[in-house]
């Protein structure tokens, strides 16, 4: 049309010239191959029996890719793909480095039991309603927030998962979930209109939203820009989402409401997403202002601990129980952040990858025990240890790793970061960690006594046998965090050199900007 | 709404409208226009002809259920930016091909397709939401 008599201009020096290698894809497919996976998903309305068959095989083979960008990323340092080929910071880059890809490879492994869980939890309704294809959505939102290379690209992210948590939340809906999806809609549409504002403002400030370039160009603004507020805004837009004290109520009011699958699946991913926000943010963009702002932080880590296992001690409900133990989760990562330094970073990475584990796991359990004895309450439940021995095992490991007792996976985090506190003298930080453990240890205890030891009627004390899609997940969780547990030293070389990475991100900046910084 | 100047209309103006949508969306790449625009006014033309002739009608003369619209659409555009693969070029580069028809040169493109995905998914979902409205509105 009109255009195509346009003067012809050089573009040779916006674009990108050297062809991605096949491992770059490694950055972009994640999302792209979920999208893809959804999108036939939604198209196949009438086979909806071949909806898990097709979900399933979609999350294997996205635990596939994102293990393969792992092992790249872990032996070739940080990989970048910029979309449309327009050189960055105008092209929207995709980077991933090694936080970014355990990230992603957690939450994938993570979607896919919890995919197999599903099986035996989401019905015909619930796959009517769209459960999978809002589950390879989900994973899309949340795979390019952990890869994605540019900020205002990361806030995209988060809005494509809320909006696939939202439909995640009502599926079924009863009045009881809709009251809880209003309350976690409203204040996570709260918090991602507070993220939006920081990020215009950092544009106005910096004139530029890649990731890479921010973190260069700090140095030089820091003394005429106002930095600390923009760190404050997005600690407060991220510490909403990660559902920290003072913000943090939205979390237990809301996920004990939908299924199992998706609670499960919530208590994994969602809370985490924040928090790698705020590392992203904080540790590699802000790390002076992270400073000065680290009392508040490490308060409100404390206090969120604190105030979380409490309320898991003051509920009976199963899954609420486990909603507060997310929370005072949060607030030991929270402490890691404020601490700084590679034991702090390392220590909330590593704790991170652990509780998408662990509650995950602990949520499946609700689940079966809610089946098994028709109640929610722990004041109902009674006498599970004699129906199914092995469920309560595995019940009793996730116990143990979530409130930190060794040999499980939640021991080795708790040690990183008790000693971080201590090492720069913060040793009332170090005394709530070590409080909060024996508080959770407490939860759960009185969670085992009532639900697990405590005598049943006899009535229904008999011994049942449980399906494997619902047993399965959960075997294979409890078996992970005692892997972790028995077997930390590859995984924690991993972790420290993600957050020395972090902390010193030339390699990652190197990866986008290959000639040695933007023009 | 049901009056017989408006029924007598409703399918005249419907495929007009149809048309242009069509229009607006190919007219996208370099002028006013795109997937998105042109996808709402296809819907609003959707809804037209829902209220002159009931939503059923609709439902049937769409054929396909309108989230399966709105999936193949975002199915298209995924696959836009993954074709890039073959040709060596990062993801969702603009690729062109100019095949002749009838003797006219036609530029064909990946964003073509992207844009198309869009206009899908836009009627996609905003007529399964309307249909629905309508739906639940009664008459």
């Amino acid at each position: 049309m009109a255009a195509t008599i346009s003067p012809p201009v050089d573009l040779s020096a916006a674009l990108v010239a050297a062809p991605p290698t096949l491992a770059e894809w490694l950055v972009i497919l994640p999302v792209a191959w979920c999208l893809a996976i959804g999108a036939l998903l939604v198209m196949l309305r009438r086979p909806i029996g071949l909806h898990p068959a097709i979900a399933i095989a979609g999350l294997a083979g996205l635990v596939l890719i994102d293990g393969l960008l792992l092992k790249e990323i872990a032996e070739n340092g940080p990989l970048t793909m910029v979309m449309g080929r327009w050189l960055p910071p105008f092209g929207i880059a995709f980077t991933a480095d090694l936080t970014g890809a355990l990230f992603a490879f957690a939450a994938a492994l993570v979607a896919l039991v919890a995919g197999v869980f599903s099986l035996a939890d989401i019905n015909d309704s619930g796959r009517r309603y769209g459960f999978y294809p809002l589950l390879m959505l989900l994973m899309a939102g949340v795979s390019g927030a952990f890869l994605t290379g540019d900020i205002f690209n990361l806030y995209v992210w988060f809005e494509v998962l809320l909006i696939s948590s939202f439909g995640l939340l009502v599926l079924g809906s009863e009045p009881e979930q809709i009251d809880g999806t209003v309350k976690y809609g409203f204040l996570n549409l709260i918090a991602t209109t507070l993220f939006l504002i920081a990020t215009g403002y950092l544009y106005a400030v910096f004139g530029t939203l890649n990731m890479a370039d921010i973190a260069t160009k700090a140095e030089a603004l820091r003394d005429r820009a106002p930095l600390m507020t923009l760190t404050g805004l997005f600690m407060l837009a991220f510490a909403m989402k990660a559902a920290a004290f003072p913000v943090n109520f939205w979390l237990p009011a809301s996920y004990h409401t939908p299924r199992v699958a998706v609670s499960a699946l919530f208590a994994g991913l969602l809370t985490k997403v924040g928090i790698y926000a705020l590392v992203r943010v904080m540790v590699m963009h802000f790390p002076v202002e992270r400073e000065e702002l680290s009392f508040i932080l490490a308060v409100a880590g404390a206090l969120t601990m604190i105030v979380g296992v409490l309320g898991a001690l003051a509920q009976t409900d199963f899954r609420r129980i486990l909603g507060y133990l997310i929370v005072s989760g949060i607030g030991s990562m929270l402490a890691g952040i404020a601490v700084g330094g590679p034991g702090g970073i390392g220590g909330a990475i590593f704790y991170a990858l652990h509780s998408m584990l662990v509650m995950t796991g602990l949520y499946f359990a609700s689940g079966i025990a809610m089946r098994l004895g028709a109640s929610s309450s722990i004041a109902a439940l009674a006498g599970l240890y004699r129906r199914h021995v092995g469920f309560a095992a595995l019940t009793l490991m996730l116990c143990f790793a979530v409130s930190g007792l060794p040999p499980f996976s939640g021991f080795w985090p708790k040690v990183m970061l008790v000693k971080a506190a201590l090492d720069i003298g913060a040793w009332w930080l170090a005394a709530a960690l070590l409080l909060a453990g024996f508080l959770t240890t407490i939860v759960t205890g009185r969670l085992f006594l009532l639900a697990f030891w405590r005598e049943a009627p006899p009535a229904d004390g008999e011994a049942v046998s449980l399906s494997p899609a619902a047993f399965g997940p959960l075997a294979v969780l409890a078996g992970l965090t005692l892997l972790i547990g028995l077997y930390p030293e590859p995984l924690l070389a991993i972790i420290q050199d993600a957050a020395a990475g972090l902390a010193e991100p030339s390699a990652y900046v190197n990866s986008v900007f290959p000639e040695g910084g933007p023009q | 709404m049901k009056s017989v100047i408006f029924r007598t209309l409703a399918p005249v103006l419907t495929s007009l409208m149809m048309l242009f949508s069509i229009f607006v969306l190919l007219r996208g790449h370099n002028e006013p226009g795109g997937g998105f625009i042109g996808g709402l006014i296809a819907v609003s033309a959707l809804a037209i002809y829902g209220m002159a002739h009931g939503v059923e009608t609709v439902r049937r003369a769409i054929f396909f259920h309108p989230m399966a619209i709105a999936g193949a659409g975002l199915l298209a555009a995924t696959s836009a930016g993954l074709i890039a693969i073959f040709a060596g070029v990062p993801f969702m580069t603009g690729l062109w091909i100019y095949p002749a028809v009838f003797g006219r040169e036609v530029p064909l493109s990946t964003v073509l397709l992207f844009d198309t995905g869009v206009y899908l998914v836009v009627v996609g979902a905003i007529s399964s939401i309307a249909l629905s409205l309508e739906e639940r509105g009664g008459e």
